[in-house]
């Protein structure tokens, strides 16, 4: 994958699999402890313990379309490549923690890319899922919440224009939040 | 600064004119995205939200778009299939954003699916 965004997604997508209704991702930076974590937690239906020590290993997927799924093993190798670690907490019934960390200025680092894009699809996937996002650039945080979106607007995120100014304010406080670091 | 309070102003003032997405049953094509792990290494994020924006700027009202898994045949991803009502569905292989556009202006608003861009069409050029 040429940006961890789009792990973020793939990732994301089995925690809508899953039937979960609330995605929590997690992005943040450190230039101090020269760290990047990244965190996918959901409410989803979880995996057992058998389940969860296979699935890492390429040739475990749940999908019947074929006996390999590389969505996982592709995200840990991305962390380990950069000088990383990755973790996969799960138990059924209680949803699924997945987490990895990378060093920041790592040469094989993938970067970080276009967040606001994978948060767009995910709202327009998961209309079921509630997405909350939090961004953390060495101490300053957003927070992309799309409950509290829903809740001010008083009503789901379902029409082109309230979509595109999303997309917009997530960018421009991205941005701000970043302070001219590149990640 | 963009502010959620703007974007309920934006909504009130547009009230009436807003286009909400439409049902999957009521619409006369359902255009789906492969957005598996190989579809997203392929680049489908950005084949949807090249389709999702051409449907809106065109503003199309008849059409919804949605994601699907692995679609089984991962060489030829992004995979954009269009299924349209009472007819056989077409899909389409390598769909970037400049195909993922063509479609939305051939098939959909033309009615003329873009044969060469079709897995059928591939797969016959292979033999």
């Amino acid at each position: 994958m040429t940006e961890l965004a789009l792990h973020i997604l793939d990732i994301a997508h089995n925690s809508i699999a899953a039937k979960a209704t609330l995605i929590r991702i997690g992005v943040e930076a450190d230039s101090q402890k020269n760290a990047l974590r990244i965190t996918i937690a959901d409410d989803g239906c979880g995996m057992d313990a058998d389940f969860l020590k296979r699935v890492a290993d390429p040739f475990s997927t749940t999908r019947t379309t074929r006996r390999v799924g590389l969505g996982i093993p592709l995200f840990k190798a991305a962390a380990e490549t950069a000088g990383g670690s990755f973790a996969i907490e799960s138990a059924v019934g209680a949803g699924t923690t997945t987490s990895a960390v990378f060093r920041l200025d790592h040469i094989d680092r993938v970067p970080l890319g276009d967040l606001t894009e994978t948060v767009a699809a995910l709202i327009y996937e998961g209309q079921t899922a509630e997405i909350e996002l939090t961004y953390i650039v060495d101490g300053r945080t957003y927070v992309f919440d799309t409950r509290e979106i829903k809740a001010v607007l008083g009503g789901g995120i379902t029409d082109a224009v309230t979509l595109t100014y999303l997309k917009d304010m997530l960018r421009e406080n991205m941005t701000e939040i970043n302070g001219g670091l590149e990640i | 600064m963009k502010t959620l309070e703007e974007l309920q102003a934006i909504r009130d003032r547009m009230k009436g004119q807003m286009n909400n997405r439409a049902a999957a049953d009521e619409s006369d094509y359902r255009v789906v995205v492969g957005m598996a792990t190989c579809g997203i290494a392929a680049g489908a994020r950005n084949t949807l939200s090249a389709l999702t924006q051409e449907i809106e700027q065109k503003r199309l009202e008849n059409v919804v778009v949605s994601q699907t898994g692995c679609i089984g045949i991962c060489k030829y991803e992004p995979i954009v299939e269009v299924f349209e009502q009472g007819k056989e569905k077409v899909t389409y292989i390598h769909v970037d954003a400049e195909r993922a556009r063509q479609i939305v202006a051939g098939h959909i608003i033309n009615g003329k699916p873009i044969t060469e861009y079709t897995y059928n069409y591939a797969v016959r050029e292979e033999k």
